[in-house]
């Protein structure tokens, strides 16, 4: 039993002290793994290969050298193609029912356990 | 002429199953007993019909017969033999026929077991199955007829996509259709029982292990889906919250609550409402899963080609099949023998009803997500797309709250258990898994607000089904398939704060330094075969004690005229190790993506652990 | 609640979905974005494909209207709506090619063969300025007003017939 714990702990310390600085264009690709490929059938700009990504790739690499931060560039990008580039719906008056209504649902969950508990 | 014999075996089918419906009706209240055996005869004769008409398509497959429309459509002369039989249920009709196969044997296997069952309910159970199978098969039929006939006969079929040419992927349709179908006889089964006044001790006993087959092979199914999609689509990612993943993942939660529900109905005889609900609601999701993915309506890389036509039928379909589900439900409500008692507040029945409670939000949220754009869009006219962020944001806090539940509740005693008493090496191993979890998170420099719990949890999860195996008061499969859970959500999270990806665009010869490391393409070769052509890239990286080497391949394949990458993984218990490589339009360079994947591994491991639990207890009839 | 409420709820709800579903099925598959009247907001100078020039696209012409193209020489569909643009500078209009993600040989080579319906054509090497005028891909044609800069028709795909009829009517219409 305490070797089974000492050798996870082995595992887990070797897995700690592996190298964790981040490569290069870490900020890039949380963004364009955000992003939906337009002209791809559910892929995003990250996992796409096509010309639209790729040119995606470059021009919000370009806007992060400049320094703009996400939000601005998901902005820019929902100006020029809609909502629906990207892939986090944020709330707003059209989504709030998407974000609400699990919870609604997880509240009435609860309310019949209790009621479970509570009967004569 | 091997497609008519398709062709007239399912009308023949077809009929049957009209003549069967009919007479199960008015099977004069089902105290007939001489009619069971004319029943089954008509059965087997039905399921061997369908199985005729499957061995049909699968010989016109072999034999490339392009009469066939579906053959042409999907198949090649170059093909290699393993994917054109493979190729016979890689398609729309013919997964259909498919999944007609597997409801038809499932009914048989049924029917054989049903000796102790009343004859009520088996043949009501019969009799919804068949009025599933009369909808399929008119479904087949009216709208996807595997055996439509082309004249004149084409020489040359049209191929089938490459990325479908994988041995994994010709055994997920099946795999999975397995879990899909048995959910069917649990849901004919519980409408049965209802309407037959038999849910009792002998019912649950039978429908328990239909549950645990269905839930073992929807698991797995869904295993081997993600495990093609990590080897063959490229992008080293193995579930992406996609429609078509959603839609199978959905039952999965509700089956899962079902098995564990139904534990509380065989030992505690309460919850019998809840069963039958979570029966019908795991079947309705696995049907609207079959709409979703088949009438166009979702925008997904896995989708099968659009038909909206298709898309009406099974609509209604499945319209007609929950209308009759709900009024017999509120009709023979009465039947239900639910006496109502108190649980009290520390008792199983409690943490498996927790258990629900959550699998229920986890299932609305997924379900929610995957068709709110559908509602957005019809009924505001508005598009957004709903992905990974939606779901991690509104999982992660739950699934917190949930590990907690799970870490405690399983070793809770039945009806009344002590004041839960705090022992102190429990929250010792608390202490130690929210320090490790800590120590990485700061050490990686992550910064969501989650994560440390998260981690912690996931740790203590595991260390306590771990030392649960010491436990003498548990049953063996419920150990198992905890701990394989445990160490899924642990590799998942490790996975997603360990892997690192680095990415160029690169010529043959060049070299790239990142991290203490070197990538160097070393070289380029083509190589021909039946149907494909092949570019395979020599790739070495350099670490400071390793070296790894990697062929990744670019295939060009001649029917369709499609280019696919494959990559080259190198797996192992500590990590994968992936590397991918695709063409770009400037000449002679290609983009190349590495990725350093920890625990990959044990995800799929882990997932071979929970359905084991499964299948030991399905196997093991002296547990408690 | 009383199961008769229930129960009516329950088929309403189940209604409703299966007629948003329904709807949904005949829904069309491409997304057009409602960028109709979008404004477009780019000025940078690109360069031109004889590469002896520098111009934003509202520099090149005084019309009230004009049309973006953007084209490629490697692009199919490009070659079949080529004809329509050059009857579409007929009858007056001013085309502004782009040249996406091009080889200037290939280019020239394609416009000879085909006709040169352009006043002017600016490069677009990495695709990066076709993404800031909102395109997704080749072909892809804009008709915009000069002088508010808006977007009045975006075209996804290659130009027809019945489309050059549209854009002329309506550069027309709005003239007088």
């Amino acid at each position: 039993m305490k070797k089974k714990f000492k050798n996870i702990f082995f595992i887990l310390i070797v897995l700690l002290f592996f190298n964790s600085s981040t490569y290069s264009s870490d900020q890039l690709n949380k963004i364009t793994k955000n992003l939906r490929c337009l002209i791809c059938q559910g892929q995003s700009v990250y996992d796409s290969q096509s010309e639209f990504a790729l040119s995606m790739k470059v021009l919000i690499q370009e806007k992060i050298q400049e320094g703009q931060s996400e939000k601005q560039i998901y902005n820019f990008l929902k100006d020029k193609y809609g909502d629906w580039i990207v892939y986090d719906p944020e709330i707003n008056q059209k989504t709030i029912l998407l974000w609400l209504f699990p919870l609604i649902l997880f509240i009435f969950g609860g309310l019949l356990i209790a009621r479970k508990l509570s009967i004569k | 002429m091997i497609n008519q014999f398709g062709n007239y075996s399912l009308l023949a089918a077809f009929f049957l199953s009209i003549y069967l419906v009919i007479h199960l009706s008015f099977l004069n209240n089902f105290k007939n007993f001489k009619t069971k055996p004319k029943v089954i005869g008509l059965l087997s004769v039905q399921c061997f019909m369908v199985i005729v008409s499957f061995i049909s398509l699968l010989f016109a497959f072999i034999r490339s017969d392009f009469s066939n429309e579906t053959v042409y459509n999907n198949s090649h002369t170059t093909k290699p033999i393993f994917y054109k039989i493979s190729g016979t249920w890689g398609n729309h009709e013919g997964s259909l026929l498919l999944w007609l196969l597997v409801l038809t044997i499932f009914l048989l296997i049924f029917i054989f077991r049903s000796n102790h069952l009343s004859k009520k309910l088996t043949n009501l159970t019969l009799l919804f199955q068949e009025v599933i199978i009369l909808g399929f098969l008119g479904f087949i039929i009216f709208t996807s007829n595997p055996f439509s006939v082309l004249f004149p006969f084409p020489k040359e079929g049209l191929g089938l996509n490459p990325i479908l040419q994988d041995p994994i992927l010709a055994i997920h349709p099946p795999i999975l259709y397995l879990g899909y179908v048995g959910t069917s006889i649990i849901f004919s089964s519980s409408l049965a029982a209802l309407v037959s006044n038999s849910i009792n001790k002998l019912w649950v006993l039978e429908i328990k292990k239909w549950i645990l087959v269905s839930w073992i092979f929807l698991t797995i199914g869904i295993m081997l889906g993600s495990i093609w999609a990590y080897y063959e689509l490229g992008w080293g990612g193995f579930w992406f919250w996609d429609p078509v993943e959603n839609v199978s993942l959905m039952p999965w939660f509700c089956l899962t609550a079902l098995l564990h529900s139904i534990i509380v109905l065989e030992k505690r005889n309460q919850l019998h409402s809840w069963v039958l609900i979570l029966s019908i609601t795991t079947f309705a999701l696995s049907m609207s899963g079959t709409f979703l993915v088949r009438s166009g309506i979702l925008n997904s890389i896995h989708t099968f080609a659009n038909d909206p036509t298709r898309g009406v039928y099974i609509l209604i379909f499945l319209l007609i099949l929950l209308v009759i589900s709900i009024v017999i439900y509120f009709v023979f409500k009465k039947n239900i023998p639910e006496k109502k008692i108190q649980s009290f507040l520390i008792s199983k029945e409690i943490t498996i009803m927790t258990n629900n409670w959550f699998m229920m939000f986890f299932l609305s949220v997924v379900l929610i997500g995957t068709i709110y754009p559908i509602f957005l869009e019809v009924l505001d006219g508005s598009k957004i797309s709903i992905g990974p962020p939606f779901y991690h944001k509104l999982i992660t806090p739950f699934l917190i709250i949930f590990l907690v539940f799970m870490s405690v509740g399983p070793s809770i005693k039945w009806i009344k258990d002590k004041k839960f008493k705090i022992y102190y090496d429990q929250i010792f191993l608390l202490i130690i898994s929210l320090t490790l979890s800590y120590l990485i998170i700061i050490k990686l420099g992550q910064s969501y607000l989650f994560s440390i719990p998260l981690l912690g949890i996931s740790f203590y999860l595991f260390f306590q089904t771990s030392k649960d195996f010491l436990k003498k008061n548990l049953n063996l499969s419920q150990k198992i398939s905890h701990f394989g859970f445990a160490i899924l959500i642990l590799s998942i999270l490790l996975n997603g704060l360990l892997s690192k990806e680095f990415s160029s665009n690169m010529k043959l010869g060049d070299e790239r330094k990142f991290d203490n490391k070197i990538m160097q393409f070393k070289n380029l070769e083509t190589k021909n075969y039946s149907n494909f052509k092949s570019l395979i890239g020599k790739f070495e990286i350099i670490g400071e004690n390793n070296k790894l080497i990697f062929y990744p391949e670019i295939r060009i394949y001649n029917q369709p005229l499609t280019i696919t990458s494959e990559a080259d993984i190198i797996t192992n218990f500590i990590s994968d190790n992936f590397l991918v490589f695709n063409v770009l339009k400037e000449d002679g360079y290609f983009n190349v993506r590495y990725q350093h994947k920890p625990l990959m591994l044990w995800i799929w491991i882990s997932v071979i652990l929970i359905s084991l639990g499964g299948i030991l207890r399905l196997f093991d009839q002296n547990e408690r | 609640m009383r199961d008769r409420t229930k129960f009516s709820i329950l088929i309403f709800i189940l209604i409703f979905v299966f007629i948003v579903f329904f709807k949904g099925l005949y829904k069309k598959p491409t997304y057009y974005p409602v960028s109709e009247l979008k404004k477009i907001e780019f000025n940078k100078k690109i360069r031109t494909l004889d590469n002896q020039n520098e111009y934003s696209i509202f520099e090149i012409t005084n019309n009230n209207f004009f049309l973006v193209n953007i084209w490629a020489s490697w692009c199919a569909p490009c070659r079949d709506e080529h004809k329509y643009l050059v009857t579409l500078k007929k009858d007056g209009v001013d085309i502004i090619g782009i040249n996406y993600k091009d080889k200037v040989s290939n280019a020239k080579n394609f416009l000879e063969k085909l006709g040169n319906p352009y006043k002017e054509i600016l490069i677009d090497l990495d695709g990066t300025n076709s993404i800031e005028l909102g395109a997704i891909g080749v072909p892809e044609t804009f008709l915009i007003n000069s002088d508010s800069k808006e977007i009045i028709k975006k075209y996804i795909g290659p130009i027809d017939y019945n489309k050059t009829v549209e854009i002329l009517e309506i550069i027309n219409e709005k003239k007088i």
